[in-house]
This record gives C-alpha cells, structure tokens and sequence, in this order.
C-alpha cells in the first residue's frame, strides 16, 4: 500500500504525528490515498496536468526568446488544517496585518513610532521602498494594505512562524482557486465527506475590497475598478487574466491608459472612460515613468499625479514595500504591540540585524550556521543558505555584510515542516518540506480566505519553496472541525 | 459614430470596451477563420491532385501557383522552395513560420490573440484555441499530416468549428460579439473572393457556351473549397455549371460563405457598431462599402462575366479591405502614447503645482 513505509524522519510531519500515527484530520485523506494504486494515482495526476495545460494554467519561463509555458506543477495530496489551527493563523493575521496597515499610516504621516524610539528612525527613513514623497498623502479609509500574502511555516516544534509578510503585489491565489478545482475533480467523494470550508469566495471578495477602496470624491458611484498588468509576457499573466475575469473587471495594460487633468482614463472603443480603482499588479517604481523609473514602459505617465490628487486609488497604496523590508520584519512584533498593545499571535521566526554590532558579530561568526537574506529580495534570490553553502559564497556574502550592513538579516535555520508528497521515481509518497501562504483582504473588515497556497519543496531536503527553484503546489484544505 | 478616440465617454460601470481588447477579438476571429479556409482549399485541392492522371512538373506548377498567389506569399515561399508542387505549397502554406498566412501561423496567432485578452472569452473558447496550439506545437502534428493530410485538415477545420460553435453559445451578445462576428464575415467574404478568382482564367469567354470542355471536378473542387457542393446541388439540383458556380457563390442570399451573404453580414454588424441606421452610411469607407452591396442587387451574373469578374473580384476585395481600414481607425487605433512628451506633460504640471504652493 502507498505510504506504508513512509518515514517522517526527524522533522514536524504535517500529516503523522510522533507515534507514526497520523493525525485525525488527517485520516480521511490518508484513507482514500491508500486505497489508490501507483497506475490509478498517475492516472490522475495525468488528467490534472492536462487540464491545467489545456486551460493555459501556466507561467512562463524565458530560457530563449520564445518562452516555454510550463504548469506549476501540483501535488494531489491535499495539506489539511483542523479549525483549531486555522483559528489561531486567522487571528494571528489579521492582528499583523491590522498593525502593519497602522504603521504605514504612522509612518507616512505623523511618524509617531519613530519619535517614540520604538524603531529607530534610521531603519524607516533610509529603506529602499519607502516613498519619502508622499507623505502627508492620505490614501482612502486609511487602507494601504488591500491585499496581502503572508508566507508562514512551522518548525520542528510544530508552532507557526511568519517568515514573509508580502505586501506590495503578493501572487499566487489564482493557483489556490484553481488547485482547489482541480482536486474536486480528481477527488470528489473524499473533497464532500471531509467537510473542507470552500475557497471560491476569493474573487467576489477581492472585487469588494477593491470597491471598498474607492476615492473619497467619488462618493457613492459605482466605481470602474481594473487590473493593471506588465502584460501578457509576464510571468504571472494567467493570474492577472484569471483574477480579471474572475471579477467581471477589465485587465489593463499601461498603454490602455492615459491621464489627463489629474484623472485616468482607459481607451475604449467609444472614447475615454474614466477609471477609478486600480488593482496593480505592477510594482511601485514602474507604475508613473515621470516620477519613477523614467525608463518603464509599463506605467502611465501622470498616474501618481491623479493618485496624488485623490482621484484614483491604488490596490495595494504606494509605499506598502517599506513595511516588506526584512529589516522592518525584525520589528514587527514591537509594531504589533506599539499599536495594539497586544502580543503577537503568530511569532516571527528569530533574526538579527547586520546593522546592529552586536548582531553583526554574531552573524559573521556564524554564517556558516545561519540563513542570510538581503533586505529587498523575493523570489527566494539574494540569500544565502550558510549549512549549505560553499566557502566560497560565504565569502562572498561576509564581503557584502562588512559594505552594506544595512542590506542583510540572519535566520537560523528553520527545517520547514514535511508533507507527503509524490516522488514519480519512487511512486510513493515521501516528506517533502512545505510552507503556506494565506491570502488576506482588506476592506469594510479584514478576512482571511480559508486555504491559501501551500508551496512543496519538490527537490529532495530543499528548502526552497519558490515556483521559479524547483518548488510545486498543493491544495489547501481548512476544515469545518478538528477532524 | 465615427467616433473621435480621444473624446470623454459618459462614465458606464459595466461593458466598456478596450479598444486593444476590440482589436484582439476581431483578429482572434479573422485568424480562425483564414485557417479553416486555407485547410480547407489546400485539402480539396490536393483531394483533386488524385483524380488527374499524373502531372509533370510544369502542370503541377500551373495548378499550384494560382492556390499559393491566393493565400500565400509567393516570394517567401520560392525563398525556400525551389518548385511549386503538392508536397512544397502545401507544406509551406501549413507549417511554414516565415509564411504569416500558413495554417500554423494563423493559429497561433488567433491563440496569441486569445492570450491577450484572457479575460474576456469563455474557457471554453481558450480552450478550443490551446488545444489547437498544443497540437501544433506537438510533435504528433506533423505525424498526422504526413500519414494523411486529410485527417490533418480534418483536424484544423473541427477545431475552429468548434470554436465558432462555442463563441455562439458562450459568448455575450455585446459589443464584443459584433467584433467577433464582422471580422469572420470580412475574412469569409474576402476568401471566397480568392476561391473564386482561383478558376476566373479558365472560364469560358461565353456565357451561353456551357457544358463545354470544362473540367467538371475543377468547378467541384471550387464548390467544396467553399464547403458550397451540397449547397450548390440543393438549390440548383442540376449539373455544375461554371456561371452557375459562379452566381451560387457571388449572389446567394443564403448560403453561409457566399460572398453576398457575408457581406450582408458585414453590412449589418457595421451598422450595430457604428451605431447607425440601416441604411445610413458616414464615412466614405462606408459609403463605398453600401454602394458595392446595394449594386449587388442589381447585378446579373452575365453583366459580371462580360465585365471580367476577376476585375468584380477585386473591387470586392480593394472595398473590404478598406472597411478593415475603417474599423482599426474608428474603434482601436487610438494615436499610440508618445511617452516622452506625456511624461514632460506630467512633470511640468507637477513643477507648476509646486510653484504655486510655494507662491
């Protein structure tokens, strides 16, 4: 039977606990899995692959010039969490993120945190994403944080951390809606008796936070929403297109739009017509070319200016990348308690700062032992995994600490918790490390959709989650009850 | 309306249109369409090769080169061939990259087209047109068409069957559907135009002179590149006769590819874009394009062949060809962005602001 000699090791298995035994919420799944052949579990995995394939569920890899499209590729053993867990994360987010949309209205206006020395003012004042020019720029309902795609893990202890708060233009729900899709498919009877709490309201409620966002002098009217991509040449455009049609709203390019006297219109077929709030998926510097990056051909001259002028909103507000600065994430447990005077539900995974001595010593002790990440980096580039790394890179990195100590964090380590997850060389199921992403909105009240993104470590010991190294995806489950 | 692109719409929360998203869907639709004509002529035509007795090269050369001018273009396609034969037109007008018009381009394109505006058709659709796409691109693709290329074309022509198929019962009836409609009809009409002025050089001179030395199954084949031969024979239920082919597939009201009914088709998804009255004609593009219908009217097939119809032909194809002018113009050309000086606008615009705070 698959499974039968599967060993969780010496790591936190999301599905078996330390007798070997797995957990009750987990025992449905465990079930209907064993109960699968090797030639009826490739069958599956077949149909879906096609599926995604033919439906243009892929991202873009650019090796050549002509671009391969490849699926992401996707585990069918669903990730399942009891409501008890789901509880804690759900709370434990929205507190975060409560904070952090407080800490961004402080910071671009009156700077509070920063007289009160909870911060030092240094670490605001000189971070690479923070738009030093709008302050005193009041952005609708006191909302900068629309959406947001925490990254959280569990160690071998089990506990969740928050490693990553993603607050400019998180990605990957497109692939939780369809993952979730894919498995009611391919699992239907199984998907109904484990009472798993439904994902689909994603879009609607994306839609609602982007209305909720629109600007003040519009009042009431209903507002023309749309979503600005790079293009259908950028990786994440399924997404963008998936995401548009999901909510009834145009997809927009930066040439489709045009501002003038302070207002932006997109072109259409009976002239210009006016656009109120827009869901970008464009980062901060490529969005207006006459404030920002000059060279950007992406963005819309004279967009900040409206923005500016309150006559357009942006999802997310521009500036939230300051509070995405790994540097500023060492000091989130303190912004947490700075504003609501509450300690923070979900941990932060321990870290020291290259800019503070003390730590900077320790880190250049240790870098063999430690994960050093650069302060503006996604996308799992720019770090350095020291147990793993050669000499030669730890090197590398001391020298780029001791020049810009500013630039750069350290981490232990955390062995990420394992999952059972297909080998094709093994047709069976082996651990495999995971991390979750939830995806959270911000409108009349903040929600967090029930699931997320659970990313796999396809690579046997990896690490390293991301799409772009190798990682794959699962359907996450969140259950009515605890089992 | 012949709208202005730069006046201000009145605000509508619900089906406005991109003018880029407009272009898309009506080159997503022509490029389906030229691909299932194109299939279909090279199938019938090489369905025909079979009932000759062998052709020397020359032969070969005379049947294929009129089929590569009508679809192709002749000078890239002698940059890689060195004869026109079955195997080389073919071959060149199926699979050949550097031939925008062969069979695989214009699938990939329409596919590229369907990409760009993701959003906005059914998955249905998309997936007709990934399907396609991923066949193409495999492998498998040349296979088929090696092993027989019937069932190759076969393939080609269920897939935009398909797609046709599905856009009418997955797509809304808006302003998106027209622009999907109006370009299947213009490429329609425009291919039939080319079909037809495939044979114009060995029709008789004489009208009344029937039933002569023409090769019977050439008229067939013209009647089948158009998927017209059951057609034909239900209205006519008679022998083919060249000028009867000819006037079936000019003037008929009401069969799907002749070039009257497309036309009307045209005439009338014109009018629900432009927003105009039947009848009422704005520009000159529109006005040339009403005449040309109205005269259709009036028209005999013997006026048309004492006149030449390879010159009606062209007059037909010069007036559609405008009517794409006129469409790109009034719904998706907008004058693209010149981003240096909208950049200076906006950076002088702020320094002003700036001045007047500080003032």
């Amino acid at each position: 039977m698959l499974l039968d000699s599967y060993d969780k090791e010496n790591f936190f298995d999301e599905m078996f606990g330390e007798d070997a035994k797995a957990h009750p919420h987990y025992q449905k799944v465990l079930e209907r899995f064993q109960r699968l052949t090797t030639a009826e579990y490739r069958q599956k995995q077949t149909a879906v692959d096609l599926a995604f394939m033919r439906g243009g569920v892929t991202f873009t890899v650019y090796n050549d010039n002509q671009g391969t499209e490849r699926i992401f590729p996707f585990d069918l053993m669903p990730r399942v969490i009891p409501a008890k867990e789901w509880d804690l994360i759900e709370r434990g987010l929205i507190q975060r993120i409560t904070a952090l949309n407080m800490f961004l209205d402080d910071i671009y206006h009156e700077q509070k945190i920063l007289r009160d020395r909870v911060i030092p003012p240094h670490y605001v004042l000189n971070a690479k994403h923070f738009r030093r020019e709008f302050m005193g720029c009041d952005v609708p309902k006191g909302i900068y944080i629309h959406i947001c795609g925490t990254d959280l893990i569990r160690g071998r202890d089990g506990g969740y951390l928050v490693l990553e708060d993603n607050l400019r233009c998180p990605s990957g729900a497109s692939y939780m809606l369809e993952n979730r899709a894919a498995l009611k498919r391919a699992f239907p009877n199984l998907y109904q008796s484990a009472r798993v709490k439904p994902v689909d309201s994603y879009a609607a409620d994306l839609r609602k936070a982007l209305q909720y966002a629109v600007p003040q002098s519009l009042g009431n009217e209903q507002p023309n929403v749309v979503l600005l991509t790079p293009g259908v040449y950028n990786s994440a455009y399924f997404e963008h297109a998936f995401l548009a049609r999901q909510m009834g709203i145009p997809i927009v390019e930066g040439r489709d739009l045009i501002v003038r006297d302070a207002r932006v219109y997109m072109r259409t077929t009976a002239g210009l017509v006016p656009v109120d709030v827009i869901y970008r998926r464009v980062d901060d510097d490529f969005l207006d070319p006459s404030v920002f990056r000059s060279d950007s051909l992406l963005g819309v001259p004279g967009l900040v200016s409206a923005y500016r002028a309150g006559n357009v909103s942006l999802a997310n507000a521009i500036g939230t990348g300051v509070a995405d600065d790994k540097v500023i994430y060492y000091f989130v447990p303190r912004i947490i308690k700075y504003y609501l005077g509450e300690e923070p539900i979900l941990p932060n995974v321990e870290t020291f700062l290259a800019s503070e001595p003390k730590d900077c010593a320790y880190i250049l002790e240790n870098l063999n032992k430690l994960v050093v990440k650069s302060a503006n980096e996604a996308g799992g580039y720019g770090m350095l995994m020291g147990p793993w790394a050669t000499q030669e890179e730890i090197e590398e990195f001391r020298k780029m600490i001791i020049a810009n100590p500013r630039n750069f964090i350290g981490q232990p380590p955390i062995s990420l918790s394992r999952h059972p997850t297909w080998v094709s060389e093994q047709e069976d199921f082996e651990g495999r490390h995971v991390d979750l992403r939830p995806y959270v909105l911000y409108g009349d009240k903040i929600t967090v959709n029930p699931g997320g993104l659970t990313r796999v470590a396809l690579r046997k010991g990896s690490l390293v989650v991301n799409s772009s190294q190798g990682g794959g995806s699962k359907d996450t489950w969140v259950l009515h009850g605890d089992d | 309306m012949t709208s202005s692109l730069s006046a201000i719409a009145p605000r509508r929360s619900a089906n406005v249109m991109l003018s880029r998203v407009a272009n898309s869907l009506y080159w997503m639709s022509r490029y389906i369409e030229r691909a299932e004509n194109i299939s279909r002529l090279l199938d019938v035509n090489l369905q025909l090769m079979l009932d000759f007795v062998p052709l020397d090269d020359q032969q070969l050369k005379e049947h294929w080169l009129p089929i590569l001018r009508s679809a192709g273009d002749e000078e890239t396609f002698f940059k890689h061939y060195e004869t026109a034969n079955s195997q080389s037109v073919t071959e060149f007008m199926t699979f050949h990259e550097e031939n925008p018009n062969s069979v695989l381009s214009c699938l990939f394109a329409a596919r590229e087209n369907a990409r760009q505006i993701r959003d906005q058709i059914s998955l249905e659709m998309f997936e007709v047109l990934n399907d396609c796409y991923l066949f193409l691109k495999s492998k498998g693709a040349r296979d088929v068409w090696n092993m027989g290329a019937h069932d190759f074309y076969e393939q080609i022509k269920k897939y935009s069957q398909l797609f046709q198929g599905l856009t009418d019962s997955t797509f809304p009836r808006n302003e998106g559907y027209e622009f999907i409609q109006f370009g299947k009809f213009l490429e329609r009409a425009d291919k039939t135009t080319r079909i037809l002025d495939l044979k114009y050089h060995i029709l008789l001179p004489q009208v009344s002179d029937v039933g002569g030395a023409v090769d019977a199954a050439q008229w067939q084949a013209v009647l089948r590149s158009a998927s017209a031969l059951e057609g034909y024979r239900n209205f006519h239920v008679a022998d083919i006769v060249p000028w009867k082919v000819v006037e079936f597939l000019l003037f008929s009201e009401e069969f799907p590819r002749a070039i009257r009914f497309c036309l009307q088709r045209v005439d009338n998804f014109l009018h629900l874009l432009a927003g105009t009255n039947k009848g009422e004609y704005r520009s000159e593009a529109e006005r040339a394009f009403g005449r040309m219908l109205s005269d259709m009217n009036f028209m005999r097939i013997e006026d048309i062949m004492n006149s030449g119809l390879h010159q009606y032909l062209e007059t037909i194809q010069t007036a559609l060809d405008h009517m794409d002018d006129f469409i790109h113009q009034a719904f998706m050309e907008h004058p693209p962005t010149d981003m240096a000086a909208e950049i200076r606008l906006h950076q002088q615009e702020t320094q002003q602001q700036q001045q007047g705070l500080a003032a």
